[in-house]
């Protein structure tokens, strides 16, 4: 993938990805204002324009991954400050990838919103979704950039207040989507709140908010002896995890993602499903390797965490299985796909972490891809209970197909991209001689494809209610974002040399400090 | 005078009620409110942590302006700089907040838990 951007354009690219978004976030509103001069266009109009700004930051995104790979990472000072006083933005092959992603989906997703948008939320409003939307796709692409802790704590508000807005919005079209949304953000508050507890501590310890510098100032504390025992440090890491572990839906911290998910408009399931909480599994990498790797012995915790993780993986699915609506069902799964994310880099070997990064991506094209199919048929049939589902196969072949593609990745199907990833994770506790573990990453699969399977044979095989109603497929602004998703999902999951090549450089970075 | 680890207490006394309220209150905006009350606390946390003291309590001096007498204590302002932008982000949220509670007053016509409860089991899970 080669972007051949100006020079003046390349040296400023780690910044451009998060400036982007938010002034064409801001901008969107005068768009609106625009539109409505010219009479109720402004809804389109917004929609081009977010078309735009997410397409140029994909090319962004793309060249810096690009630029990464070639070249080493990357250290923008803003300002020119030096990193220990002003904002450091430090892209390395973990985060170029993280970013590429987030851009991807936030691209294909836009896309997606046209119709989608159009059906589900009032017309008055359109401008303004695009606006916040934008918005939360700055947040999102932000901290995954940003090497700054406190700088961290701030993107994470902008996107998860951005996320919380989106939420409420589907309460145009079913209230329970503005509880929900209540209950996101009080437990996302609480998140970030206990986030910035932990980061006060690690302040308190190294008076320093650069991650880079904040590792440096403990690992020379360490080497004069001023952490054994040290309370601060634990406490710290403590907050830390708590936090982020609310932030990515861990297991007993899930309980806002499914209602969120469910009752979110279409387009917003599929970008958040896709982006939100894999920018905090990033954040958990970021912290515990970057930070307090070599420093704070997280062994113990890291164990706490693998079995969290499996509790996840098998309770989660089992409520999928049980749900009678299907955004409901892909969002138990989506808890339980974290699960594996987490289940990976808590072995803290090569080929976990190395699964765990790989998850990200695929799972960020499966989940993606398969939320924009249900919002198609939420777009054509008016629903997403199972019952809106029967039969839907015969009419809308090319939506279900993707759909079933996707959800043949859940399960871990030869051939997908959610066998390679299982792959790296069932090789990671072989490794570890977790057989335990290995056995759980396959029950797992067992389950998806219990929830799955349920789903297909309603689409293909049960018979419609009213066999006569005329029910459209989906149309092709819809179509090609899913089926790009898709594709990407069958083609890494056949052919998955860059994906694993660039995992396994971000695990190289995480464990050993280089590649 | 020294005040020792007082603040400290205080700040985590704060957090704790304003815990306490967002999981044990049912009407919304008390759970909106106490989460405010949560974030105030973590605040205090941070302005606290600025204050620089030597081990026998005498006040740090500024490092540019080393005149004490003319400059007064000097704490370390960057604590206090981050929490500007906790608090706004504090308010963003309680505002964002405020707006859903409004709205789910509109579509429920009730802020209380329970009541929104019992009126989503009733329209039946769809």
């Amino acid at each position: 993938m080669h972007v051949e951007l100006p020079e003046a354009i390349r040296a400023h690219l780690p910044v451009l990805v998060v400036i982007l978004p938010l002034f064409g976030g801001l901008l969107s509103l005068f768009l609106g204002l625009l539109g409505s001069i010219m009479r109720g266009s402004g809804g389109l109009l917004a929609w081009l324009w977010s078309c735009l700004i997410t397409g140029l930051t994909l090319i962004c995104s793309a060249s810096l991954l690009f630029d990464v790979h070639a070249g080493g990472p990357e250290v923008y000072r803003i300002g020119s400050w030096p990193e220990e006083y002003g904002i450091g933005y430090n892209v390395d092959a973990l985060n170029a990838f993280v970013i590429f992603v987030v851009a991807m989906i936030g691209f294909l997703a836009t896309v997606y919103a046209k119709d989608s948008v159009a059906s589900e939320i009032s017309k008055d409003r359109h401008h303004l979704f695009y606006a916040v939307w934008l918005l939360a796709i700055c947040g999102l692409i932000g901290i995954t950039v940003t090497g700054d802790t406190f700088n961290i704590y701030v993107l994470l508000e902008i996107s998860s207040l951005t996320v919380y807005t989106l939420v409420a919005l589907g309460g145009d079209r079913d209230r329970r989507a503005l509880t929900a949304s209540l209950k996101y953000l009080i437990l996302g508050s609480i998140g970030a709140t206990f986030i910035l507890l932990g980061i006060g501590y690690l302040l308190m310890l190294t008076g320093t908010l650069n991650m880079a510098d904040m590792h440096a100032q403990l690992v020379r504390m360490r080497e004069a002896g001023e952490l054994e025992n040290n309370r601060t440090l634990f406490v710290s890491f403590a907050f830390l995890m708590v936090g982020l572990s609310l932030k990515m839906a861990l297991f007993p911290l899930h309980l806002w993602l499914p209602r969120a998910y469910t009752y979110a408009p279409s387009a917003v399931s599929a970008l958040v499903a896709a982006t939100a909480t894999k920018v905090g599994v990033y954040m958990t990498f970021r912290f515990v390797f970057t930070i307090y790797g070599g420093v704070y012995d997280s062994t113990l915790d890291l164990y706490l965490l693998a079995l969290c993780a499996c509790a996840g993986i098998v309770l989660s699915s089992l409520s999928a299985i049980r749900q009678t609506n299907v955004k409901k069902v892909l969002a138990y799964s989506s808890v339980g796909q974290i699960a594996y994310m987490v289940l990976g880099f808590s072995l803290a070997n090569d080929a976990g972490v190395t699964a765990s990064v790989i998850h990200i991506f695929n799972h960020a094209l499966i989940k993606g891809g398969m939320f924009m199919a249900v919002g198609a048929v939420v777009l054509r049939v008016g629903g997403n209970r199972i019952e809106d589902f029967k039969g839907i196969g015969r009419k809308m072949p090319l939506t279900m197909a993707a759909f079933t593609v996707g959800g043949c990745g859940l399960i871990g199907v030869p051939m997908t991209a959610g066998f390679i990833s299982k792959w790296y994770l069932v090789e990671a506790a072989m490794q570890r001689g977790y057989w335990f573990v290995a056995f759980i990453v396959l029950l797992g699969g067992l389950l998806a494809l219990i929830y799955v399977w349920r789903l297909i044979e309603i689409i293909w095989f049960a018979q419609p209610d009213e066999p006569n109603k005329q029910i459209a497929e989906a149309p092709l602004t819809m179509l090609i974002p899913m089926w790009i998703l898709i594709g990407a999902s069958v083609v890494f999951g056949v052919d998955a040399t860059w994906t694993a090549e660039s995992a396994h450089a971000a695990a190289q970075l995480l464990l050993h400090g280089g590649p | 005078m020294d005040i020792g680890l007082f603040n400290y207490w205080l700040a985590i006394v704060i957090i704790m009620i304003g815990f306490y309220g967002v999981i044990a209150r049912r009407n919304l905006l008390k759970q909106a409110i106490a989460l405010g009350l949560f974030q105030t606390g973590v605040f205090l946390f941070y302005v606290t942590m600025g204050v620089y003291r030597s081990p026998d309590g005498v006040p740090g001096i500024a490092p540019v302006w080393t005149d004490a007498a003319k400059t007064g204590p000097f704490d370390n302002p960057l604590p206090h700089v981050l929490m500007l932008t906790a608090i706004v982000v504090s308010v963003s949220t309680l505002a964002v907040a405020v707006a859903i509670i409004v709205n789910i007053q509109r579509k429920y016509g009730t802020i209380e838990e329970d009541e929104i409860l019992e009126a989503d089991r009733l329209s039946g899970d769809r």
